[in-house]
């Protein structure tokens, strides 16, 4: 599909010899939010890792383009480089590397790569405050290792002000709001529809409905035996959430946690 | 392929950047050690008496003694006859009285390695320190071979009554003080390197804070091996006075050479009562390559003196090269109420084999120690902590806490720690911990997928392993000691 920022075609994921995502089309154009939903174990958080290059992932079929290249020819941090983001579902503890150290590391480094000049630190600062402040973090967490001794609403909220901050153009976000309480839900919620944008797309895998109560996707898409089985609009989200994921994967429907 | 799995650990490549040889002529001993060597150095040094009879005994004793083998490293025997044990530049004249009259080779070299031997824009930097009253600036004695060729700022040291200057010239002028002093902490009996030391050290750094002195701007030492075949011995005697207290950093570089070189060092520091010495290293001596060929065996025993109630004593080390390390920079505390420090970054790559820690000695009352180590292991490197916390039956109230972590990077290297704690007293408090830990895929992972590449990536992880220590470090070593970690890694992940 032409205009296309992100294309996926018919592409087959193994890890260690086990299929797990298996002839997956999906198409993402600027500006565009879809959701990805789907049971455990249906191959969500494979799609993710893939997209931002994992090792450990084998790709056995079709192609993945990005911004007309070939995405899984590059290497992490060249995607990266490109505007690639993935906010992890379970970031990564670095101890003695202050928040900001990091900050401004991977910044520097992904303007390095685009042959760009480096942030001055002052206005690097300036301007991670000010989104700090909007997400209502706690500044202290910048000299914090990074997401050193985090509770798991700062883990992700660090998650998101990195995106902020790195302003990538293909954020995708996995299972960024399991775990959260109903006002780092909203926090992090807020982050996200400030970092929307006409030229900036997300992808956001998630296990439940209550996320996309703040954030409105363009396209929810149910993934089901390694790919996409169904496709709707934001109403689709609702639907599963009343019953569930439809039963035509042929293994007993799992409910979302999002039914009480 | 970007899909696969890249290997979290490759063989180094690296190359060592301060590996190059200076073209000068050396004026050096032939290889081997009897009475006559020694009687020699004597007399190039124009040694007093006393010099002759201490080296002489150390000698005799030396030759009772054995080859120690008990720390964790490995090395075909070392052929002592094979070693010239003199060797200086032969400059216009013996002694340089000024900058001006050093090899210019000899200072390109240092302007190579990055010392900042000219006076003029550091004493810019002092000047602006005083009226800061913190000191910024940097006076410099540096060691080529086993001579020392210059030392900056002994003029405006002098002024506040601090001598800092090359041991050589110590022994000229100041002969009572080296008299006093020298071997009072580490006696030539102390240990076989310690024992040759004393026999045929050829120079090295002097520094006397007199009373209630606070030296205004850090003292450091180069150390450069240049010529080949020989070894280096030097010594370093740190004497602060009652109430006086000094930062001293000393900094070492050697070129690559195929064969081994032995550097076999004594450090002896001595704090009065109330007086503090900081003291610092930052080592990048030749490792030797990828295979494990050539690279300095680094044999150093470093020892210092609480001799006075409430003095301080604080190592920081640095250790990136070397084929192999041995040193234990200890401290006896033996004033009541003071304070020993040792805070360790040690970092084995490809066939490097480090074996460090410290000693503690509680002696005196409410003694008080640290210790902080932090091992690094990469490529086939192995990392041995080695440290004694001893409390004497009088040191009443000691307390000791250490703590030793390790960082494995790849499969292939090792780390190992062994702690000795000996406690005479009930009431001593004792404490230590320690950690392993890898560089673990997620983590590199995660950097990478921020943009920054696996072997910067690796870099900081490790910046962040060792910034406890790195801190403790005055502030443009700390720099230093950054960007050595990142050269020392370089090639360990692919």
């Amino acid at each position: 599909m032409s205009g296309s920022l992100l294309s996926i075609r018919q592409l087959a994921v193994q890890v260690e010899g086990k299929q797990i995502l298996d002839r997956l089309d999906l198409e993402v154009r600027p500006g565009e939010v879809h959701a990805i939903m789907g049971p455990n174990g249906s191959g969500k958080s494979t799609l993710a890792h893939v997209l931002a290059g994992r090792p450990g992932y084998e790709v056995t079929g079709g192609e993945v383009r990005y911004d007309g290249q070939d995405l899984l020819a590059l290497e992490v941090e060249q995607r990266a480089a490109k505007g690639v983001f993935l906010a992890f579902q379970y970031p990564v503890e670095i101890p003695g590397v202050s928040n900001i150290q990091f900050l401004k590391t991977a910044l520097n480094s992904l303007r390095k790569q685009r042959g760009e000049p480096e942030l001055d630190a002052m206005e690097l600062l300036d301007s991670v405050k000010a989104r700090m402040a909007q997400m209502q973090m706690d500044e202290a967490l910048l000299y914090r290792g990074v997401n050193e001794g985090f509770s798991g609403g700062e883990k992700k909220s660090n998650e998101i002000l990195q995106m902020l901050v790195l302003e990538p153009r293909l954020a995708i976000l996995d299972e960024t709001d399991s775990g959260l309480d109903i006002d780092a839900l909203k926090r992090v919620a807020a982050g996200i529809n400030w970092f929307r944008r006409e030229d900036r797309s997300l992808i956001l895998v998630t296990h439940y409905q209550r996320l996309l109560d703040y954030v409105k996707p363009d396209y929810v898409h149910v993934l089901q035996q390694g790919r996409i089985g169904r496709s709707g609009g934001a109403e689709l989200a609702l639907e599963l959430e009343q019953a569930g994921y439809a039963p035509t994967s042929g293994t007993a429907p799992e409910r979302t946690g999002g039914v009480r | 392929m970007a899909t696969k799995a890249p290997p979290l650990e490759k063989l180094l490549a690296k190359g060592y950047s301060q590996g190059f040889v200076t073209e000068i002529d050396e004026d050096s001993l032939p290889p081997g050690l009897d009475e006559s060597v020694i009687r020699a150095i004597v007399e190039k040094k124009q040694e007093p008496e006393f010099m002759l009879e201490w080296r002489l005994a150390a000698y005799r004793h030396w030759r009772t003694m054995k080859v120690p083998t008990w720390s964790r490293v490995h090395y075909p025997p070392i052929d002592f006859e094979a070693i010239s044990y003199f060797s200086s530049p032969r400059s216009r004249k013996d002694a340089p009285a000024s900058l001006d009259e050093v090899d210019p080779e000899i200072l390109r070299t240092y302007e190579r390695l990055g010392v900042p031997l000219h006076e003029r824009a550091a004493l810019a930097g002092v000047a602006g320190a005083e009226a800061k009253g913190r000191s910024v600036g940097v006076a410099v004695d540096a060691v080529f071979d086993s001579v020392s060729v210059a030392t900056t700022f002994k003029k405006e040291l002098a002024e506040l009554g601090i001598i800092f200057c090359s041991f050589s010239e110590a022994v000229q002028n100041h002969p009572e003080l080296v008299r006093r002093y020298m071997g009072t902490v580490v006696p030539y009996t102390d240990n076989f390197y310690a024992a040759l030391n004393a026999a045929v050290f050829s120079d090295g750094s002097f520094c006397y804070i007199p009373k209630g002195v606070r030296c205004p701007m850090e003292l450091s030492t180069y150390f450069r091996i240049n010529a080949a075949g020989t070894g280096q011995f030097e010594r370093t005697l740190i004497v602060a006075e009652e109430g006086a207290s000094v930062s001293y950093l000393e900094g070492y570089t050697a070129p690559m050479r195929d064969e081994h070189q032995l550097h076999a060092a004594v450090v002896e520091l001595i704090a009065l009562d109330n007086a503090e010495i900081k003291y610092a290293t930052v080592q990048n001596w030749y490792p030797g390559n990828a295979e494990g060929k050539g690279g300095i065996y680094n044999f150093v025993t470093k020892r210092g003196l609480c001799a006075g109630h409430h003095s301080k004593i604080s190592w920081t080390q640095v250790e990136t090269g070397s084929a192999i390390t041995w040193k234990y920079p200890s401290v006896m505390l033996k004033g009541d109420d003071s304070v020993g420090e040792f805070y360790s970054v040690a970092l084995t790559n490809n066939f490097q084999q480090a074996d460090t820690g410290t000693k503690m000695i509680h002696i005196g009352k409410r003694t008080r120690s640290t210790i902080l180590s932090k091992g690094i292991s990469a490529g086939k490197g192995q990392n041995t902590y080695r440290g004694l916390v001893k409390v004497g039956r009088k040191a009443l109230g000691a307390r000791n806490y250490s703590q030793c972590d390790s960082l494995l990077i790849g499969d292939r290297c090792g780390a190992h720690t062994l702690p000795y704690i000996e406690v005479m007293r009930p009431d001593a408090q004792v404490e230590h911990e320690a950690t392993t830990s890898k560089i673990s895929d997620a983590q590199l992972f995660y950097c990478r997928q921020r943009g920054i590449d696996a072997e910067a990536a690796v870099s900081l992880l490790v910046n962040g392993f060792c910034k406890e220590v790195f801190r403790k470090l005055p502030m443009e070593f700390a720099v230093e000691a950054q960007a050595l970690m990142e050269v020392s890694l370089e090639g360990t992940v692919g």
